[in-house]
């Protein structure tokens, strides 16, 4: 291949990957355009880049509209994407240790009780769990919203895998010291699992705080609604407010981007983990 | 001879105590775990199976018992059948295009002159979004069918092709690719970082000892080295993938939920998911409700078993 050739592939190769880059960013583009614009502007026929006079009031108007709880939305998602997380990971955690490294004669049959329920479609399941959850009165409570979340056989599997790598020796040590197994989990193997820790855990959160169909199936009381859920009621309602919609929209993707841009990194190594290795 | 002996007891006893305490400590890390499970993915499965038995309609309870009746009436049902049609049809697009999409991004990314970080992030950035947030954006952003919308804007300053009603028309069945792309648009920066991954496993020598037997080209190297070696990823890829797109939902309700009573659009495509909500739900027949569910969970099944012997199933070495 002559060296003009070469040239000539590597810059089209980077122009077709700045083609999809901004392919990929027109969605974020138009969610954060229209959140700063009239309901004028958006519908006008003239295209327009950029609003002329940005409408930052969008965002306050769009908490003091009574007829969507913005506020209690966000509260909702909020509380229930923490106490998902936070008991979630520290369960799966434990668990995810115990499988990998205290001896027990049952262990395997343990480990595929937890591989089975993984295999189970949760989503597909929805109706089924409603009727349970609905049996035991759990409908619009936070105990219906949060706990059938904090069980995760895949998040258990993931941290089996990671401490299965655990280093002997310092297993070795804890022993020397005393220490029994749940004690080198807790002085010893924790303090050591952080990066898998943040990278499960945000894709924890980003995925509850996503969450759609069983806050819409749970939540059916307003004051239950999540963020996701008061988004959605834009869309179903008889007359859309377009700038409010958009600028909820803005509002409900702000934490999860800034998450993703901050932790990426580690992100991207829980996915990686999460595919082929083991 | 006594004295062995009973130091050889004790330290059986010793050990044996110490198997005991270890099994306690493995329970009590693992027991909440397994009994969460239990009760909220193992009960529901049971106690569904029951009210699938009964007609169970306004009551979660178990009223009138039926035998399998809720299940002939679901395999029975036009609407339920025409939505797992729906949904296979989806799959087969959505699956192949959203494979070939990340994995056509991960090796651009990879051989990139430059900006190889920026690239990569962009693309993973909309990973992010949830479903409702990014069905806004389609429904009333870009494809809205009134020229303001995005895609007709750029049909008209590109070529003049008058205003599409993306969303509200049958036949072309434009709503397609707004379903299709939203989709893409979320889920192919996860599967890029999947595949990334992989190409960065693959040891550095292999294309070296490639170009020394005079493979030169990028596309011999990714054809022979790079595409086989990905054989995991993309069996994992295809699979998570597949199993997704058959339990797909919000991207629906959302995008063709409010137009169901104007066009009856949405009986066309419409995914067994959303159809169970609608059995479920807003009619309350729970009994029929739980049988479609159960119904829906045997074909997932099925679908990844009968995939996973066509692609040779996971796991063997490379």
């Amino acid at each position: 291949m002559s060296r003009t050739f070469r040239l000539l592939n590597s810059t089209l190769s980077q122009f077709i990957l700045i083609f999809f880059a901004i392919l990929f960013l027109i969605p974020l583009y138009l969610l954060l355009r229209n959140s700063l614009m009239t309901e004028l502007e958006i519908t006008a026929w003239d295209w327009v880049f950029w609003p002329e006079v940005t409408q930052w009031q969008n965002y306050p108007e769009l908490f003091a509209d009574p007829f969507v709880p913005m506020l209690n939305g966000f509260k909702n998602s909020a509380i229930i994407a923490t106490v998902t997380v936070v008991v979630q990971i520290s369960l799966s955690c434990m668990a995810g240790y115990a499988l990998a490294r205290v001896p027990f004669k049952y262990s395997n049959i343990v480990l595929w009780f937890v591989l089975i329920t993984f295999l189970v479609p949760l989503q597909a399941m929805f109706v089924p769990q409603f009727v349970l959850i609905a049996k035991i009165g759990w409908v619009n409570t936070w105990q219906g919203l949060i706990v059938p979340g904090v069980f995760n056989a895949f998040n258990t599997f993931m941290f089996r895998q990671y401490f299965l790598s655990f280093p002997a020796d310092l297993e070795d040590a804890g022993k020397v010291d005393g220490l029994n197994y749940f004690g080198i989990f807790w002085r010893l193997a924790l303090p050591n699992a952080w990066p898998i820790i943040i990278a499960l855990g945000s894709l924890t959160l980003v995925n509850s705080w996503n969450a759609f169909l069983w806050p819409l199936v749970i939540g059916q009381g307003r004051e239950w609604w999540t963020i996701q859920v008061n988004i959605s009621t834009f869309l179903t309602a008889q007359v859309v407010v377009l700038h409010s919609a958009f600028a909820a929209a803005f509002l409900g993707a702000l934490p999860v981007l800034v998450l993703f841009f901050v932790l990426q990194r580690y992100i991207a190594q829980g996915i990686t983990r999460s595919g082929i290795k083991g | 001879m006594a004295i062995t002996a009973s130091a050889g007891t004790t330290a059986a006893t010793a050990n044996k105590k110490r198997r005991r305490k270890d099994a306690i400590i493995f329970w009590f890390m693992v027991g909440p775990v397994v009994l969460g499970l239990l009760f909220f993915i193992f009960t529901p499965i049971v106690w569904g199976f029951l009210v699938s038995l009964h007609k169970s309609r306004g009551t979660v309870n178990l009223e009138e018992y039926v035998g399998l009746a809720n299940y002939y009436n679901i395999l029975t049902d036009e609407d339920y059948l025409k939505s797992l049609l729906f949904i296979t049809q989806f799959s087969l697009f959505i699956v192949p295009v959203t494979y070939a999409l990340s994995l056509f991004l991960a090796v651009m990314v990879q051989n990139a002159a430059w900006g190889k970080g920026v690239f990569r992030t962009i693309f993973f950035m909309p990973t992010a979004i949830s479903y409702v947030i990014a069905a806004m954006i389609w429904r009333m952003a870009i494809f809205s069918g009134l020229p303001y919308g995005f895609a007709n804007w750029i049909i008209w300053v590109t070529a003049e092709i008058e205003p599409i009603a993306w969303i509200g028309t049958i036949r072309p069945p434009w709503h397609y690719m707004v379903l299709v792309t939203v989709r893409l648009w979320l889920q192919v920066g996860f599967y890029m970082i999947l595949f990334i991954a992989g190409m960065q496993d693959i040891p550095q020598e292999m294309y070296e000892a490639a170009r020394v037997d005079g493979a030169e080209s990028k596309w011999t190297l990714f054809r022979h080295i790079t595409f086989p070696l990905l054989r995991n990823t993309s069996i994992f890829v295809l699979l998570v993938n597949l199993v997704h797109a058959f339990q797909a939902f919000a991207e629906f309700y959302n995008i063709l939920g409010a137009t169901w009573t104007a066009g009856g659009l949405l009986s066309l495509a419409r995914p067994p998911l959303l159809y169970l909500y609608q059995v479920a739900m807003n009619q309350q027949f729970y009994g029929t409700g739980t049988a479609g569910a159960f119904i829906l969970v045997l074909i997932i099944f099925v679908v990844t078993v009968i995939q996973s012997r066509l692609t040779g199933g996971l796991g063997k070495e490379v």
